[in-house]
């Protein structure tokens, strides 16, 4: 079957006074009908522009420098503003982190979310689209729609909101949905209902999810498939299982052992990543994550690897896969 | 009161008045406990919970409404600003932002000698390197770093600094409010490992507050959760895990993602319906009662007490009287 979504060698970069920060370097994957496919990474790991490429809602210094993003036959990033805006919210619909400062403050929120139905169904009466809204927030659980309707973002919890901008994103039923960290400024209980009512919906409209987040638990619980990201590249990508039982990057395994199990040892210490991610300015030659890899060799610092394919749906980018490798010393694990 | 006590908390209450002194928040109701020297508690609940309010009311940055406060053995509750000053020495804290706590105009060294001199440890800036130095050596970081000003620092790094600055003084009692909720995951448990690290060394005392229920349980020693203001249910930090009892610890357990895909399909515990009601007006008798699943007639009409049973755990539910 057709994927939603290919993303060919996307390269994306933002020009500062500092020079060209290549926040993307060469991303490709593909989103299956139907899959919540995960995006993990760090802050600078490139996850938030490659999905901002993808909408092209990218700032005005940044530029998509090479490659293609297809959906539904098109190049997204060839196609006019104007056949892009209608792509946007009826096609591919985004999420956001923060919904505080996505709402629009002075307008009420069902308007905000009639809005967006209006914009892509213009033959719709008020009445209709009314209807449609009290019906959408009825979806994502708002309690009391038609009084809610009128209210203002700043009345609404965290939650609340959050859930404003779920039924604004799936309105108009989209393809494909982009959900950015949507959970991170929630607290534990407010994510674990957004995230049931996500799966719910998606599983009703059998819409595509890219979900972004730095939280692996919440990708094992949500994703079926995870694209691990690190300097601006794709470092693994496999299964939800593979990534938790098979991981073959050494980012990957570094990130698992990162997080106390809830049953961890309190004698066993926590074993981080040391140093910290790389200065995008000044990308490293080689592999990315070579100056803060236990595993290292002399070929990683100068040379970036190629993609391994473990099995039909994992791969990884790392020297250590490559049977080829020189097998010399371990000059970074002083580190 | 016991000689082991470092920080001793009775029925600390914090009120703001809000709208124009009409209506008052109860940011943190009653709260009692007691922390012992070289342990760790770990105070968890949802934001606006009160976590913070009762960790900055301790510190005095915020008068408490009432209550007592014993560091040591000394109740510092009423102190006057200037009575508090030998305290504060004792008493530090670890802010969550590491990139709204520290001065943008100040350099790393001055930023980690400013307590030194304030608290006339040192008398110039020459001989506060004498502490700078070493301090940031036991951090992570090197005496190159000493000259650059916060913004040339990760978001990491920076709160090494501001971890330095709070530990230089070598206080007794470290207050550290989500001090890894903005950091990466990789960088998390570096600055987790520093802090157990430093207290093995040193055997000072930390209030841990954080919402991230999994590293909490793996700092502290010991767990209270609060909820709406009061603390409901105070334990050892592994009973809390194996054995939870109030209907609201058990709803925040169930909302933790589990990472690991092959159990998070078999998660049958859910979380905790509902929003977090308004502190303006909290809810009679239990505040949880409006979100809780086991809520009785008696849970709307009476506050339940804190209630010591057998293991040492500590509960305010009325399921278990």
């Amino acid at each position: 079957m057709e994927p939603v979504l290919t993303v060919k060698n996307l390269k994306t970069s933002f020009m500062t006074s500092n020079g060209e920060v290549q926040a993307v370097r060469g991303v490709s994957f593909q989103v299956e009908k139907g899959e919540i496919l995960g995006i993990v990474g760090e802050s600078g790991s490139g996850k938030s522009v490659t999905s901002m490429s993808i909408l092209r809602l990218l700032a005005d210094t940044a530029k998509i420098v090479d490659g293609e993003v297809i959906f539904g036959g098109n190049d997204l990033t060839k196609v006019t503003n104007r056949k892009m805006r209608e792509i946007r919210g009826e096609k591919i619909a985004m999420i956001f982190q923060d919904p505080m400062s996505s709402l629009n403050p002075l307008i009420p929120v069902g308007e905000q979310v009639a809005e967006m139905i209006r914009v892509h169904h213009k033959e719709l009466s008020k009445d209709e689209l009314n209807e449609k809204v009290f019906e959408l927030f009825g979806q994502v659980r708002i309690p009391e729609p038609e009084k809610r309707y009128k209210s203002y973002p700043h009345e609404f919890s965290g939650g609340m909101r959050q859930r404003v901008m779920i039924a604004m994103a799936l309105a108009n039923r989209p393809e494909l949905l982009i959900a950015d960290e949507p959970t991170t400024a929630l607290d534990v209980t407010i994510q674990d209902q957004i995230l049931k009512q996500l799966r719910a919906l998606q599983k009703e409209y059998e819409t595509s999810i890219i979900f972004i987040t730095h939280d692996l638990g919440v990708v094992a619980e949500l994703c079926e498939r995870v694209i691990v990201m690190y300097g601006g590249l794709i470092m693994e990508e496999a299964t939800i299982d593979d990534i938790f039982e098979h991981p073959k990057h050494p980012y990957t395994l570094g990130l698992l052992e990162s997080i106390p199990a809830i049953d961890q040892e309190k004698a066993n210490r926590l074993s981080p990543i040391p140093g910290s991610p790389p200065d995008m300015t000044k990308p490293p030659i080689g592999c990315p994550f070579a100056p803060r890899c236990p595993y290292a060799r002399q070929i990683c610092a100068s040379e970036c690897p190629e993609y391994v394919n473990i099995n039909d749906t994992h791969r990884s980018m790392c020297w250590l896969l490559d049977p080829d490798a020189p097998a010399d010393n371990n000059p970074f694990y002083s580190l | 009161m016991s000689e082991y006590n470092m920080l001793e908390v009775n029925n600390l209450t914090k009120h703001y008045k809000v709208g124009a002194g009409k209506q008052v928040v109860h940011a943190v109701d009653n709260v009692s406990f007691c922390l012992e020297k070289g342990r760790t508690l770990g105070l968890v609940g949802e934001s606006g919970c009160g976590k913070s309010s009762c960790a900055r009311t301790i510190i005095r940055i915020y008068e408490p409404t009432s209550g007592q406060i014993i560091l040591g053995e000394q109740d510092i509750t009423t102190l006057s600003q200037k009575q508090l000053k030998p305290i504060r020495k004792k008493m530090q804290m670890i802010f969550q932002d590491p990139y709204a706590s520290l001065n943008a105009r100040m350099t790393v060294r001055d930023i980690i000698a400013e307590p030194l001199l304030a608290h006339k440890v040192v008398r110039t800036k020459e001989e506060a390197n004498d502490y700078v130095y070493p301090m940031l050596e036991r951090v992570g970081l090197t005496k190159e770093h000493a000259n650059r000003y916060a913004h040339e620092f990760s978001g990491g790094q920076r709160q090494r600094v501001g971890i330095a600055r709070a530990l230089v003084l070598q206080p007794d009692l470290v207050i550290c409010d989500e001090p890894i909720s903005a950091l990466d995951v990789s960088i998390q448990a570096q600055v987790i490992n520093l802090l157990k690290d430093y207290q093995e060394e040193q055997g000072l005392s930390y209030l841990f507050i954080a919402h991230d229920l999994s590293m909490v349980r793996y700092v502290s020693d010991d767990v209270g959760v609060m909820y709406l203001g009061n603390l409901v249910e105070m334990c050892e930090s592994n009973e809390i895990y194996k054995n939870p009892l109030h209907p609201y610890t058990k709803g925040l357990l169930g909302g933790i993602p589990i990472p690991n895909p092959k159990l998070a399909r078999q998660k049958i515990t859910s979380s905790i319906e509902g929003d977090l009601p308004s502190p303006i007006n909290p809810p009679s008798g239990c505040r949880f009662h409006t979100r809780c699943p086991y809520a009785k007639s008696i849970c709307s009409e009476a506050a339940p007490d804190m209630k010591i049973l057998e293991s040492g755990h500590s509960v305010a539910c009325h399921l278990y009287e």
